[in-house]
C-alpha cells in the first residue's frame, strides 16, 4: 500500500445556516488523478477550495505528506503563514484569473521569482519551458487579453506548473470555455495525468473524468455518496443518487453535438 | 510707470513656483494617505475603523477646502500650533486630497475581481506580495484618469492658499492689481499661467491612461 500524498479527514464547512460540507474524507495517492463530480451546490468546489485554505473548513484535517497543514496548534494560519504551504498545492480556476497587467511570461514567472526566490533569468527560462508544455511557447510576450479562453486557461496551467507543486487542484477548468475550446484544455490536463502528476479535478466533463481520472468521488448535498475507480463509478454506479445524476448528465451529453 | 505684460508674468511666475511646491507636497500626502485609508477601508475586519475612516472622508470632502485651511492656519494658531502659510496649504490640501483619493482607490480595489487576489495567494505569494505585484498595479491603472482629474483640480485649488497669504499666483496677482490697477492684464496673465500648468498635466495623465490601456 502506497503512502497517501494527501489525506482529507472529516472536512466540514458551513455558511450561516447552510452546511455545505458535512464531513468529507478521502485519500489521494502520489501520481493519482482524482475527479470530484456531482450536481451544482454539492460542495465539490468548496471542498477543493478548502484544500488550499481559500475557504477555511470549520472542522476536519488536511494532511499533506504526513503533515497537517493550514493550522498552528488550535488556530488557522494567516494568509501570510500559509504562503509556503500553498506553493505546494497549485490551483487552476474556472475563470483563469490571469493577471491582466502582466505578459504571459510574467504571469508564469511571478510566483517563482517572488515566492520561489528564483532569479529573473531562471524564472523566465522555467516560464518558457512550462509554456512549451501547454503548447503556448510562442505567446510568451502577449498580454492575456489577447488570448482565447482556452489559451488563457492553458497559461493558467503553465503558471500552476511553474510553482513546482506536489498537487494541482483544478476547479471546473473548462466550464467557462466555449465548447470548441474545451478540447485543447482537456488535452493538456490529460498529458499531465499521463505524466503521473497528482491532481484533483472538479469537473462536469463526466466522460473526461471517466477516461482520465484514476478515481472518482461523487458528491451530493455535502456528502461523499460514492467513490471508487473512475470507470466503475461512472459506468456501474452502485448508489441510486449517483445513477440518477449520471442519467441526467448522460441525457444532456447525448443531446450535445459530438466534439 | 506701469509694468509691461512680461514684467507681470515674471512676477506671477514666482507665484507659480510656490503653487508647484504646494501642489507637489499636497499630492504626496494625498497619494500616501489615500492609499493607506483605502487599504484600511477594503481590508480591515474592524467595522469601527471603517466607520471612523468613512466619517473622515465625508467630513473632508463636504467642507470647503478654504475652511480647512483657515482652521489649520488661524484656528490652530489660536491654540498655539503655528504653521507657515505654505505648510498649512500643503497639509490642508493634502488631507482633503487623501480623502478624495481614499474613495477613488477603494473603489478601484473593489473593482478588481476577488479571484485576482486568490490566484496570487494560491500561487504562494504573501498578502503583501499579492498587493504589491497584482492588486496595486491594476488598481493604479484603473484609477489613473481619476488621479489625473484630482491632480488638475489640486493645481487650481492652490489658488485658495492666497487666502492665508501663501505667496502663490493669485496672491501676487492681487498685490499687483492693488499697486498698478492693470486688472485685466494681470488676471489675464494669471489665467494663462494656470492653463499653461494644468493643460500639460492633464494631457500627460490622459496620455498615460491611453498607453496603459493599449498595453493590456
Amino acid at each position: 500500500m502506497q503512502e497517501a500524498l494527501l489525506t482529507v479527514n472529516g472536512l466540514k464547512k458551513r455558511y450561516g445556516a447552510a452546511e455545505v460540507l458535512k464531513g468529507i474524507s478521502f485519500d489521494l495517492k502520489r501520481g493519482e488523478t482524482l475527479s470530484l463530480i456531482g450536481p451544482s451546490g454539492s460542495g465539490k468546489s468548496t471542498c477543493l477550495r478548502c484544500l488550499n485554505f481559500l475557504e477555511r473548513p470549520d472542522e476536519g484535517e488536511i494532511v499533506l505528506e504526513g503533515e497537517r497543514i493550514g493550522r498552528l496548534g488550535s488556530r488557522f494560519m494567516s494568509d501570510r503563514e500559509l504562503a509556503p504551504q500553498r506553493r505546494e498545492i497549485a490551483m487552476v480556476f474556472q475563470l483563469f484569473y490571469l493577471w491582466p497587467h502582466l505578459t504571459v511570461r510574467d504571469n508564469v514567472a511571478l510566483a517563482p521569482i517572488k515566492a520561489g526566490g528564483m532569479s529573473r533569468a531562471e524564472a523566465y527560462e522555467l516560464a518558457e519551458a512550462m509554456l512549451e508544455k501547454v503548447h503556448l511557447g510562442h505567446k510568451a510576450d502577449e498580454y492575456p487579453e489577447r488570448l482565447s479562453g482556452g489559451q488563457q486557461q492553458r497559461v493558467a496551467i503553465a503558471r500552476a506548473l511553474a510553482q513546482k507543486p506536489k498537487l494541482i487542484l483544478f476547479d471546473e477548468p473548462t466550464s467557462a470555455l466555449d465548447p470548441e475550446l474545451v478540447g485543447e484544455v482537456l488535452g493538456v490536463i490529460r498529458e499531465l495525468a499521463d505524466e503521473g502528476r497528482s491532481m484533483i479535478l472538479v469537473t462536469h466533463e463526466i466522460r473526461f473524468a471517466r477516461d482520465v481520472a484514476d478515481r472518482v468521488i461523487f458528491m451530493d448535498g455535502g456528502h461523499v455518496v460514492e467513490q471508487g475507480r473512475a470507470r466503475e463509478v461512472i459506468c456501474h454506479p452502485q448508489k441510486d443518487r449517483t445513477r440518477a445524476f449520471l442519467g441526467q448528465i448522460g441525457e444532456a451529453g447525448a443531446a450535445e453535438p459530438a466534439r | 510707470m506701469n509694468p509691461g505684460f512680461l514684467d507681470i508674468l515674471r512676477t506671477l511666475l514666482a507665484g507659480a513656483a510656490t503653487a508647484a511646491q504646494v501642489a507637489v507636497g499636497a499630492v504626496v500626502i494625498a497619494l500616501a494617505g489615500g492609499l493607506l485609508l483605502a487599504l484600511a477601508i477594503v481590508f480591515t475586519r474592524s467595522n469601527a475603523l471603517r466607520l471612523v475612516i468613512g466619517a473622515y472622508v465625508e467630513w473632508m470632502r463636504n467642507v470647503p477646502a478654504l475652511a480647512h485651511l483657515f482652521v489649520l492656519y488661524f484656528g490652530l494658531a489660536a491654540v498655539g500650533v503655528r504653521f507657515s502659510p505654505l505648510g498649512a496649504a500643503v497639509l490642508g490640501l493634502g488631507l482633503v486630497g487623501a480623502a478624495v483619493l481614499a474613495d477613488v482607490f477603494a473603489s478601484g480595489l473593489r473593482a478588481l475581481h476577488a479571484g485576482q487576489r486568490e490566484a496570487a495567494l494560491a500561487a504562494g505569494l504573501t498578502p503583501a506580495q499579492a498587493l504589491r505585484y497584482v492588486l496595486l498595479p491594476q488598481m493604479l491603472r484603473l484609477t489613473l484618469p481619476s488621479i489625473g482629474n484630482y491632480a488638475s483640480q489640486l493645481i487650481k485649488d492652490t489658488s485658495i492658499a492666497s487666502a492665508i497669504a501663501a505667496p502663490e499666483i493669485m496672491f501676487y496677482a492681487r498685490n499687483l492689481v492693488t499697486s498698478t490697477f492693470q486688472t485685466p492684464l494681470i488676471y489675464g496673465g494669471a489665467i494663462l499661467l494656470y492653463a499653461c500648468i494644468v493643460l500639460p498635466v492633464s494631457s500627460a495623465f490622459a496620455f498615460m491612461s491611453r498607453r496603459l490601456e493599449v498595453g493590456r
